[in-house]
């Protein structure tokens, strides 16, 4: 019955819209919204990338791809990448062992933990790095002991690994969290009663069930390490060749005015992000898919 | 009052004097099994109390199992049911009590060596895994040959009638499916203890009675010491041997459904299993044929007492006349068709009322309206004595007619 009532009441209400000709300019209103909000996407986002796009293409494809053959840029990419990947795969590791802490253990100090972890977010890049040059620089707190013994970490490699694992440490964490808590702790406990022990309810039965949720945190992480500016910048020194990310590469080709490379190497980045950006919406459809069927 | 005392003697003569019952009653079906069968025992559980800050959810619970048994844990919730059966498995830990699994001191044992199977009530089904590979998990962890894995899953398939969802994710079966997988996937590794948390309690009303009757068909094949905890007196009495009854984290009375029924202990298990009415003794009356009431008084109770009826609507006959038996005198408030049967709501005074059904042809004879109004006569009642806290059973049969 109360559905037959609701039948009803939209048959009524539909009716009234149309006898108060409320359409045509409610529909205008409905356009003007859409086309500002379109317009306004595209002067900030479409256009620049269109920019760039343009900005390459009027030199020809010669001399962009002349430009990446460069070893200073094929190297700036390797250290980009290495330095990715690194920092993904300890920032993987540890955010799934931080999640699982956050979610599966009650400790004094939770609560602090569980808000410090978001700190890489609200602190600016540069102010990270400094962190790491009053810490591990030569005349720092740790510097001072280790540089002596042969281990350099600012304006070094290392340096720049730890400032990037800083900066993109809460996005495995941050996607898992949730995952983690909505899952609950009932499959890990039915493995536990059929005689799994912790490692293999661990590897047969969370993973398995937070997959798509680490793959987004991944994907996340690898997005902004790649991009990683400010704190890189810092602790790096950006010696061409040694200790030169794309980014960083990319700074300094547009400062000493021989952009074509800056240009092409810009494009490149930016392709990377889309293609991440493509692997990010598959990933989520996923992630939302896996919770909408959870048995 | 002469005649009112005359009365109550003879109906007391009528009272069978085995149901006198004392509050530590309930216990005494443990220690007679406990002494008698030490070995056959499947779950026994020692003195269990469990505190969760302020809350102290379990206080002091002893009861057993007996091995092969199919027992419930019936409670509303809040009651500490869940809590125990968690205990149990081992997926909580009791602050001080234990827990003795097939005659073995399971207390310090980690929950991957007890031994015992659980069914959650939202199944946990491991929804990445096929329907096979689910019941396969727990032979898999004890590393069985492949050729006995197969064989076991497809001995458990055929058991729970779902030989043709081997290949099935959980998202594709439907809740009681899903529940009958959970339940093979815990019985496969052959558990010494089966332990269900309200296993039926996310299933619709329909699905609910068939899996009930399906749960009480597989147990009388299968005989795995079992333990299951609900919230519903219908379900525990469809399908439990026993029934171990909880209100605030202590045990309540144990017994067999029909025990518990006939002669609970307490107004609340009284009240708990089944619908009762309550009413004061005073407004019941032993009407002459002359007109002349008397309240009916029972012996050993003050004629003044505080002393209340508990009377289940099936033991209650309606009739338009005064028959001279103990009776009620109310008046017809509602009638309420429920297909095959009529409740009807009755006022004795301002403050008290019975409800009771009547099966629609009695009704039809009866032609009740509201405002009638009506004699009550009870066929079986239970005094309950709130000073000493006891229950005196008096039956008020046809017999009681001739004094009239």
């Amino acid at each position: 019955m109360a559905t037959d009532l609701g039948v009803d009441q939209t048959k009524l209400q539909s009716r009234a819209l149309n006898l108060g000709q409320a359409v045509r300019p409610s529909s205008l209103g409905r356009w003007l919204l859409t086309g500002a909000v379109l317009g306004w996407f595209a002067i900030l986002i479409l256009v620049p990338s269109l920019a760039l796009v343009r900005q390459v293409a009027v030199g020809g494809l010669k001399p962009f791809l002349l430009a990446l053959a460069r070893p200073e840029v094929q190297r700036a990419f390797g250290m980009s990448l290495g330095i990715t990947a690194l920092a993904t795969v300890v920032n993987t590791i540890f955010g799934i062992g931080l999640a699982l802490v956050l979610t599966r253990q009650r400790f004094w100090g939770r609560a602090l933990v569980d808000g410090v972890v978001d700190l890489p977010f609200a602190i600016s890049p540069i102010v990270a790095g400094l962190m790491l040059i009053v810490l591990y620089g030569p005349e720092g707190w740790l510097g001072r002991w280790l540089e002596p013994h042969g281990v350099r970490v600012v304006y070094a490699v290392p340096g720049m690994i730890l400032a990037t694992m800083f900066v993109t440490v809460p996005f495995v964490v941050r996607e898992l969290v949730p995952v983690l808590r909505e899952l609950g702790e009932e499959y890990e406990q039915a493995a536990h009663t059929l005689g799994a022990g912790r490692w293999r309810t661990f590897w047969s039965v969370t993973l398995p069930s937070i997959r798509w949720g680490v793959a987004y945190g991944v994907t996340l992480t690898v997005a902004r390490s790649l991009g990683e500016f400010g704190a890189v910048l810092v602790v790096s020194g950006n010696v061409i060749g040694h200790t030169q990310t794309a980014t960083l590469y990319i700074e300094e080709g547009v400062e000493s005015f021989h952009p074509e490379g800056a240009y092409a190497a810009s494009l490149v980045l930016a392709a990377i992000s889309f293609i991440l950006l493509v692997g990010m919406d598959f990933v989520r459809k996923h992630l939302e898919g896996g919770r909408e069927n959870r048995p | 009052m002469t005649v009112a005392n005359s009365s109550s003697t003879r109906v007391s003569r009528i009272t069978r004097p085995q149901w006198k019952t004392d509050p530590g009653a309930g216990h005494s079906w443990i220690t007679n099994q406990a002494a008698s069968k030490e070995s056959t025992v499947g779950i026994e559980v020692r003195s269990l109390s469990k505190r969760y800050g302020s809350f102290q959810a379990v206080k002091d619970v002893s009861f057993e199992v007996v091995a092969g048994q199919l027992v419930a844990l019936l409670g509303p919730s809040g009651s500490g049911k869940s809590t125990i059966l968690r205990i149990i498995a081992g997926l909580e830990a009791a602050d001080t009590g234990g827990v003795v699994l097939t005659g073995e001191d399971a207390t310090r044992l980690p929950v991957q060596e007890r031994g015992v199977g659980f069914v959650f009530q939202h199944y946990a089904l491991f929804r990445h895994m096929t329907v096979r590979d689910n019941i396969a998990f727990g032979l898999k962890v004890r590393k069985l040959p492949k050729s006995a894995i197969k064989a076991r899953v497809d001995e458990l398939l055929d058991l729970v009638q779902l030989a043709g969802y081997a290949g099935r994710y959980p998202s594709q079966l439907s809740g009681g499916q899903r529940q009958r997988v959970a339940l093979a996937r815990a019985l496969a590794p052959r558990p010494k203890v089966l332990l269900l948390d309200e296993p039926f309690g996310a299933l619709d009303a329909k699905v609910r009675d068939e899996l009930r009757s399906w749960l009480r068909k597989l147990h009388d094949e299968v005989h795995v010491t079992s333990l299951f905890v609900t919230h519903d007196q219908r379900e525990a009495f469809e399908v439990a041997d026993q029934i171990v009854v909880l209100n605030e984290g202590k045990v309540q009375q144990v017994g067999p459904p029909q025990n518990l029924y006939e002669r609970p202990i307490s107004p609340f298990v009284a009240q708990f299993l089944g619908q009762v009415n309550i009413l004061p003794l005073e407004t019941i009356q032993l009407g002459s044929r002359t007109g002349a009431l008397f309240p009916l008084s029972i012996p050993g109770l003050a004629p003044q007492s505080d002393a209340q009826i508990y009377v289940r609507p099936h033991d209650l006959e309606v009739q338009r006349q005064r028959n001279g038996r103990p009776c009620w005198s109310a008046r017809v408030e509602r009638v309420t068709p429920l297909g095959g049967a009529v409740r009807l709501e009755l006022s004795i005074n301002a403050d008290h009322r019975i409800h009771l059904e009547l099966p629609s042809d009695q009704s039809l004879d009866l032609n009740f309206a509201a405002g009638d109004s009506v004699f009550v006569t009870p066929r079986h009642i239970n005094v309950f004595d709130a000073r000493s806290h006891t229950f005196h059973p008096v039956v008020l049969g046809r017999e009681a007619e001739a004094w009239a």
